[in-house]
């Protein structure tokens, strides 16, 4: 790129090519060879392509390419490297097909898979061959297929009108669009017909019939220019986006927004298709919407799920998707197409008879008199079709109770004006049977109410207009008070039913919103993985009325962490949740992929991650399908990711918290060996250094002085150094209890015959009641969580005090006491002289290693016992240790 | 079998050993007017030496570069009943019950005082050079006639049942070393007994009530942590 030539693009015009391009990079590449009919050559085309690319050097394989028995393309397959079919068993009958799986492992730089229009059989991982193609591409294998024109989904109708024939394997447009290259294979239809007349595209028989249906030469040539316009156009879009990302000035167009708004009537397929193609002619972007009326909540429910169905076509071909909640369409749809800078709204002509208008503006009308600014496209939609489609939508008629309850009403009113109609003028009565309309719109429903108000005009002639019991009127004037008696609780029922309608719809959606509140509430009020992951569950069993299930990645793998009660996840299921995982898109039923499952699995995505899968299973099969239920869960996707993402960040910052525990732990270690090691060392090689003196003369007196003290010294590293080996052995796991029966009066006298040489004078009194029965424990470890017990106690007290050993059996606990008549331990230390290198700061210097009583613990703790330590009145400590007698 | 030594009567000792610190402390502390002392520096040194120079006790290391100590004893003991006393660093109880039960007739954890070592070669010298058994065990009160199966102490006759008698008689035969767990149970209660550490431990815990003036502290009966009992001697 050279300076003069191009203008410098702005930086998010790169940015947006960069991004693509690296994309591009991730994924692979798609080429697609587009012919117009089968036999063209496009299969053909393709294999010469892979033999070009193999000679290049680069790995091809055939993933799957259906030869038809042609002898030119069967000969084009040899010497390519084929990967053998997956046989799926659909009705006890093996049908072929392409083996994803298999070409994901083989993992060639391009793979060939024909007619990319394919349906899979049942059972496959998608529906659709052009889903297995986006898989592969996505694992970033280069691919070449062959489609026909008449495929594409918003060619379909198109198509139809050429040839009358509705085709049924469609592809997406978008998948045209992801393609690097689009080669088109043509020939002339002549040459064609020839070709299919000479059998090379069908077997005879399938030849003859197909040159009627299909292989018209009108037909064909219009295909031709369908498929000659779209890779044109596919061409045209190349240059533009060359032309954006080198900042050549062009003649722009303004950027256009189309909006179309769809009702669940039959029609809005067609409008959803014809909306695609104008948005791609303009080169814009488009969005659907469906506008949610009061009525709304009363149309059946077989609408509803059209309506969905239309949203879904049109998130498919790419349309942004929205549902609004109005008083009126129209209203609705001009004001969100203002907000969201909508140049074009596109509506369907009306196919309702004349006469209609009158009583109702047609909405294209209410549309332009709104619209503005804003152009509004009419589309015409074919009569015929219309007519053929009329007869599905039909109302739902109320139950027949409904209706008993308005004639009740009626005569209820009828009973009340009895008795009263002597005192009133009989204009009057009306005010009673209006009061009946309004119960009825209240209670009942809009045609019950509009049922009572008519009933109630002819009861109201019959009973109380003169001459009284015939429907005969006397006086003309009475028919002004019948019209208005009718027209009033019309509109009286249909405002209240109205109002009451849209007080139902806004009280579903609060209601969604409620649960999500609920369950933000919920996630935030619990810390912990677990408590997460339960509130998660409980709040979606609860809300959604579904089973679920919650599996997190553990490494490579996913692992079951949460589910609804009773629930077992298959291995099938366990396949789909991690496809939905490593594809990062939901998977399973109500999706594209793998439908055959029972559950919907939604990837737990963060924006950086993929944390996990969520499994649902809801209770009524239309909410997997339902839009409203997929965001709904999605969104609570969204907030159990985030809060497992939080769960997980604080179990880093715990680690990270121990981590830096365990260096300030493994300081104390090092300044205590270096201390406690080379302390005695100072007083042995002193000792020894003078005694090998020969010049220096020493009493004899002073001389035992310093053996004696390198003795002790010595015994006092050799002591050290056991501790050491011991706290290793615990902490290492090494060290193994081994309980057996122990007398514990033998476990006491043993402490007491290692500390022999260190009681001196002291006085230990024992008390340990004779006939303890035994107590299983390690007798070896016990021993030496006595001694160190005793040891210390020795050593922080005066050395002719007293020190007491006390063991005794309460309960189904074993207690051992050693008590000293020391000056204790400061309150604030008692909860940590079992810590690690805790040492109580003594005057006197004494202190010991501060490994004995942490060993003590570590030795009770692994014998599931506890250890405490408690200030005596009258001064000293008492260490208790208390095992369980089992 | 054993006969009195010649070389001026003293007993000769081979020491395992192939740390130079230790054997430069040995030398020392087992003076050349006692003993007589030779050295092996590896197993199989050792196994010829006792087998070339006939000496009266081995003192062996169990962390030799070669051979490891406790095969080392059981080779030996495949042709000798000459005393080992296994001087180790391996302070675990394991250690000591494998060393002890393959045929070791003491073990000594280092560091060690030398005071201690030599009670204890004292002890197992005496043992394998006599001739025949001491009939009377003495050691402090406490008075065991091995002939007349008669303990007392402090002149008072004690009642032991014949399990207690064994028991106290078996340790008094190797008075002043340690007998494992499974020693004892298989001298005293016989080979299918050698597990039941139980039976051994009840029973010890009702000799002791009987001789031990203050059970929880003994005097006579030592136990030898998680490895076995040893009775005192002079």
């Amino acid at each position: 790129m050279r300076d003069d030539e191009t203008s410098r693009p702005s930086p998010e015009t790169l940015l947006k090519v960069a991004q693509a391009e690296e994309a591009q990079a991730a994924k692979g590449k798609l080429k697609i060879f587009l012919g117009y009919a089968a036999g063209v050559g496009k299969t053909y085309a393709m294999l010469q392509a892979a033999h070009e690319r193999l000679h290049d050097g680069r790995d091809v394989v055939v993933g799957y390419v259906e030869s038809h028995g042609r002898s030119e393309t069967d000969l084009l397959l040899e010497g390519l490297e084929v990967v053998p079919r997956a046989q799926v068993e659909y009705l006890s009958v093996a049908l072929p097909e392409l083996d994803l799986d298999a070409v994901l492992a083989r993992r060639p730089q391009i793979v060939l898979v024909d007619e990319l229009a394919h349906t899979n059989a049942p059972g496959s991982r998608h529906p659709k061959r052009w889903q297995d193609v986006e898989e592969i591409l996505s694992a970033g294998i280069d691919v070449y297929t062959t489609v026909n024109i008449q495929h594409f989904e918003s060619l379909r109708d198109v198509v139809a009108q050429i040839t009358g024939v509705v085709v049924r394997e469609n592809v997406p447009d978008s998948i045209l669009d992801q393609a690097v290259e689009i080669r088109l294979v043509d020939i002339p239809p002549e040459d064609l017909l020839q070709r299919l007349k000479e059998g090379k595209v069908y077997i005879p028989e399938k030849a003859a019939r197909a040159a009627e249906n299909f292989f018209k030469p009108g037909n064909l040539m219009a295909l031709r220019e369908l498929s000659l316009r779209r890779a044109a156009a596919r061409v045209d879009d190349q240059v533009r986006a060359y032309m954006e990302s080198r900042s050549i000035p062009g003649p722009w167009p303004v950027a256009e927004r189309i909006l179309v708004c769809v009702s669940g009537s039959p029609f809005s397929e067609t409008l959803i298709r014809t909306t695609r193609r104008l948005a791609d002619d303009l080169k814009s972007t488009w969005h659907t919407v469906y506008v949610e009326t009061p009525g709304a909540g009363k149309q059946l429910q077989e609408n509803r799920e059209r309506v969905w169905k239309d949203l879904r076509l049109a998130e498919s071909l790419g349309a942004q998707v929205a549902t609004l909640t109005g008083a009126s369409v129209p209203e609705a749809l001009i004001d969100y197409a203002r907000k969201n800078h909508v140049t074009k709204i596109v509506v369907g002509k009306p196919t309702k008879p004349r006469w209609r208008e009158f009583l109702r503006t047609p909405l294209v009308d209410q549309m332009i008199r709104l619209s503005g600014s804003i152009d509004v496209y009419v589309v015409s939609i074919a009569p015929a079709e219309a007519a053929k489609k009329e007869g599905v939508l039909h109302r739902k008629r109320p139950p027949l109770s409904g209706f008993l309850k308005s004639l009740l009403l009626v005569l209820a009113a009828s009973l009340l004006c009895q008795p009263v109609h002597a005192f009133l003028a009989p204009t009057n009565l009306v005010m009673i049977y209006l009061l009946a309309v309004v119960l009825a719109a209240l209670r009942l429903g809009r045609q019950e109410a509009t049922f009572t108000a008519f009933l109630s005009v002819l009861a109201y002639d019959f009973f109380f207009v003169p001459p009284r019991f015939t429907f005969a009127v006397s006086d003309t004037q009475y028919l002004i008070t019948f019209l208005a008696l009718f027209v009033v609780g019309v509109v009286i029922s249909t405002l209240v039913s109205q109002t009451r309608e849209r007080a139902e719809a806004i009280r579903r959606r609060e209601a969604q919103t409620a649960t999500l509140y609920y369950l933000s509430r919920d996630l935030a009020a619990v810390s912990g993985l677990d408590a997460i992951l339960d509130a998660l569950v409980r709040n979606i069993e609860e809300n959604l009325q579904a089973q679920v299930v919650v599996l997190l990645s553990e490494g490579e793998r996913l692992e079951v962490q949460a589910a609804s009660g009773g629930f077992t996840l298959g291995a099938k299921e366990a396949a789909v949740a991690d496809w939905a995982f490593r594809n990062r898109a939901p998977a399973g039923k109500g999706t594209d992929t793998l439908g055959s499952a029972k559950l919907l699995h939604l990837p737990l995505q963060t924006s950086g991650d993929v944390l996990g899968v969520i499994g649902i299973r809801f209770r009524e099969e239309q909410e997997f399908t339902s839009p409203e239920c997929r965001r709904l869960v999605q969104a609570y996707a969204a907030q159990a990711a985030l809060a497992v993402e939080r769960a997980q960040f604080a179990r880093q910052a715990e680690q990270a918290q121990i981590l830096k525990a365990r260096e300030s732990l493994e300081r104390a270690l090092l300044n205590s060996v270096s201390h406690d090691l080379r302390t005695p060392l100072v007083t042995i090689t002193g000792a020894l250094g003078a005694l090998r003196e020969k010049d220096v003369a020493l009493a004899s007196e002073a001389k035992s002085d310093l053996l004696e003290a390198a003795w002790e010294e010595a015994g006092r590293l050799n002591r050290f150094v056991g501790n050491l080996l011991d706290m290793t052995r615990l902490e290492s796991g090494a060290l193994k209890v081994k309980e057996s029966p122990t007398d514990v009066q033998d476990l006491v006298g043993c402490a007491l015959a290692v500390l022999e040489p260190h009681l001196g004078r002291r006085s230990v009194n024992i008390a340990v009641p004779s006939g303890l029965p035994p107590v299983r424990m390690d007798m070896v470890l016990m021993t030496q969580v006595l001694v160190n017990l005793l040891d210390n106690a020795l050593k922080y007290s005066p050395p002719t005090s007293p020190v007491e050993v006390a063991a005794d059996i309460v309960g189904d606990w074993l207690t051992l006491e050693v008590s000293d008549r020391g000056r204790g331990v400061p309150a604030g230390d008692l909860s940590h002289i079992f810590d690690k290198f805790y040492r109580v700061p003594v005057p006197e210097g004494a202190g010991g290693t501060g490994l004995g009583l942490s060993i003590c613990r570590g030795i009770v703790e692994a014998h599931g016992g506890t250890i405490e330590a408690h200030n005596r009145s009258g001064g000293g400590l008492r260490v208790t240790v208390s095992l369980p007698v089992i | 079998m054993q006969k009195v030594k010649n070389e001026g009567g003293r007993p000769r000792i081979l020491v395992v050993d192939d740390e130079a610190a230790i054997l430069r402390f040995l030398k020392s502390a087992l003076p050349g007017e006692e003993y007589s002392l030779h050295f092996a520096e590896n197993g199989h040194a050792a196994l010829a030496a006792a087998a070339a120079a006939r000496p009266d006790l081995i003192l062996l290391d169990l962390g030799l570069p070669d051979l490891d100590g406790v095969e080392v004893i059981r080779r030996i003991r495949e042709w000798s009943p000459l005393p080992i006393i296994v001087l180790s660093v391996r302070d675990r109880e394991d250690d000591k019950v494998a060393a002890l039960d393959a045929g070791a007739d003491d073990y000594l954890v280092k560091p060690f005082g030398v005071a201690e070592l030599q009670a204890r070669i004292r002890v197992v010298l005496r043992r394998s050079l006599q001739q025949a058994p001491e009939p009377v065990y003495r050691f402090d009160e406490l008075e065991i006639d091995l002939q007349r199966r008669k303990v007392t102490r402090g002149g008072t006759e004690i009642q032991l049942t014949p399990t207690e008698y064994d028991l106290l008689r078996l340790l008094a035969n190797h008075a002043g070393m340690v007998l494992t767990h499974g020693q004892i149970l298989k001298q005293v209660w016989g080979n299918t007994y050698a597990d039941q550490q139980n039976v051994l431990r009840v029973t010890m815990s009702n000799l002791r009530q009987k001789i031990e003036p203050v059970p929880s502290r003994p005097r006579y009966i030592i136990t030898e942590l998680g490895v076995g009992y040893r009775l005192k001697s002079a």
